[in-house]
């Protein structure tokens, strides 16, 4: 599928096989276009959060490409976990990735404070990661990955473990983030409903080899809220979604 | 806050207990001092030869300080070049592992051949404090989360950041607890080198009083000593269990009252 921007990355024939002889990966292609939100929907074990981790580098392609036709940019990263230094305050915790980069102080505390402000966490910049409830913590972690201001954000089943109250309310957010910063995200998850939510585009993989499906364009526009999340469309569009999810799985069988 | 108040009262009332027996039992059975002394004559004992004793007194602690000293940097340094060269964890673990199973006692006189006195005391207060912190904090340093490792790849961090930034403050809770069991073990450590060198002069620890009173029957002064090895052992216990604790009390389980 030709994305309408350019891409900022593109993989072409990527496999990616484990030393324990797991196929993870397999002739996947995806183009992410900038200032796309793309959702990578598939079961567990399809692949998904590898194909992820070879875009941000973590992992190495066994085969196939990895392009960045603009040139690497900076990425950002959100894990399954929150994933937070526990020794540290919130406010330490996001400002890392510029103490890596060696910034200097005084840009570094204007650009934390940015981060908190965006994730709405500015009370609680000195609270320990342990002081803080599920959702909490996953918004610190976000302010952390958009501290640098990437150009492509990576999140991996961020809501996954959060209860559904605070799972609608951080998906939210982060569309209104999207929109207010429109960075490129891509955003994987097994729910089909948060990726109806959430993404433009839905790129389906099947598991073991992952590999991809289909992808369905989601054409409702932005702002998405509750009346979206109610809405005939949006039951259609998940049917949609579910049901090329399970010709993935029986695809795979 | 009643928990808290059992916590002391009850071991206290434990020891009140045993002190009553123990001085009823030695007046009951007329058991001569250089048997059982009672605990009121080990107390005049410890006042009457409170010189002698706190003299030996600082020279135990003294050594099991510095040997203290030296298993915690040694172990920590040794860890994080275990952890940062594997070639050097494979070439020097197995000794590691050797010199803490051969007991300190049966090494201990071999060292007095070799060494001075004080230096193999100290030797001896080494080896056995060295290993925990070593262990513990390899473990430490090897049990980082792998996604926080995976985020400090993806901003490109140097490997002394990752050592300083992550590892290290990762293996802090570990680390230690190897250094709380290396605080008991250095004193043993000097104890056991202290009895194995027994020759008399100046400067000896109370391990060594206790063996001198031992050869002149002066059972009162080696409880005395007794007593002041095991206070000792205590203090330096509770020292590095609330270094531990400032240390950690923000964000570890372990120094965190669970709330019910």
């Amino acid at each position: 599928m030709n994305s309408p921007a350019p891409a900022v990355v593109s993989l072409r024939g990527v496999g990616k096989a484990f030393e324990s002889g797991t196929v993870a990966l397999d002739r996947f292609d995806l183009d992410v276009g900038a200032g796309e939100f793309v959702a990578l929907l598939g079961p567990s074990g399809c692949g998904k959060s590898t194909a992820l981790r070879i875009v941000a580098g973590l992992s190495v392609a066994s085969k196939g490409t990895v392009a960045w036709p603009g040139g690497a940019g900076r990425i950002g990263f959100v894990f399954q976990e929150p994933t937070l230094m526990p020794w540290a305050d919130v406010a330490a915790n996001v400002r890392l990735p510029l103490k890596l980069a060696h910034m200097d102080d005084a840009a570094a505390d204007a650009a934390v404070a940015r981060a908190l402000a965006r994730v709405g966490l500015v009370d609680f910049a000195r609270a320990y990661p342990r002081e803080l409830s599920g959702g909490m913590k996953m918004r610190a972690s976000i302010a952390r990955a958009l501290v640098t201001e990437p150009d492509l954000l990576l999140m991996d089943e961020p809501f996954a473990a959060l209860d559904e109250i605070t799972r609608f309310k951080l998906n939210n957010d982060l569309l209104a983030l999207w929109q207010e910063l429109r960075r490129t995200v891509v955003f994987v998850t097994h729910s089909v409903f948060e990726s109806v939510y959430l993404a433009q585009r839905i790129v389906v993989m099947t598991p073991r080899p992952g590999r991809v499906f289909t992808e369905i364009a989601i054409p409702a526009s932005y702002p998405r809220d509750e009346r979206f999340r109610t809405s005939a469309e949006y039951a259609a569009l998940c049917r949609r979604v579910a049901e090329a999810l399970q010709g993935a799985m029986e695809a795979a069988a | 806050m009643k928990a808290r108040a059992l916590r002391i009262a009850l071991p206290l009332l434990v020891l009140a207990f045993v002190l009553l027996a123990w001085d009823l039992a030695v007046r009951a059975f007329a058991i001569p001092p250089y048997v059982l002394p009672g605990p009121g004559l080990v107390l005049a004992t410890l006042i009457a030869d409170a010189g002698l004793l706190g003299q030996s007194l600082w020279v135990t602690l003294a050594i099991t300080f510095e040997g203290f000293l030296l298993a915690a940097v040694g172990g920590i340094a040794l860890a994080v070049a275990f952890n940062q060269w594997r070639a050097v964890e494979y070439s020097l673990y197995p000794y590691a592992v050797i010199l803490q199973v051969t007991p300190v006692v049966a090494v201990a006189p071999l060292l007095l051949i070799y060494l001075p006195q004080p230096l193999a005391v100290l030797a001896c207060a080494w080896i056995v404090a060295f290993f925990p912190v070593l262990a513990n904090t390899t473990l430490g340093l090897n049990s980082v989360d792998h996604n926080l490792l995976a985020l400090f790849d993806l901003y490109k961090a140097s490997r002394w950041q990752v050592l300083w930034n992550l590892k290290l403050p990762a293996a802090l809770p570990q680390m230690l607890a190897g250094l709380r069991i290396a605080g008991g073990l250095s004193l043993i450590g000097a104890v056991v080198a202290e009895i194995a060198a027994g020759s008399a002069g100046a400067g000896s620890g109370l391990a060594y009083r206790i063996a001198e009173s031992g050869y002149r029957l002066n059972i009162p002064r080696m409880f005395a000593a007794l007593l002041l090895l095991s206070l000792a052992g205590v203090a330096i216990f509770f020292a590095l269990s609330l270094l531990s604790h400032l240390a950690l009390r923000r964000w570890h389980e372990s120094a965190l009252r669970r709330e019910l």
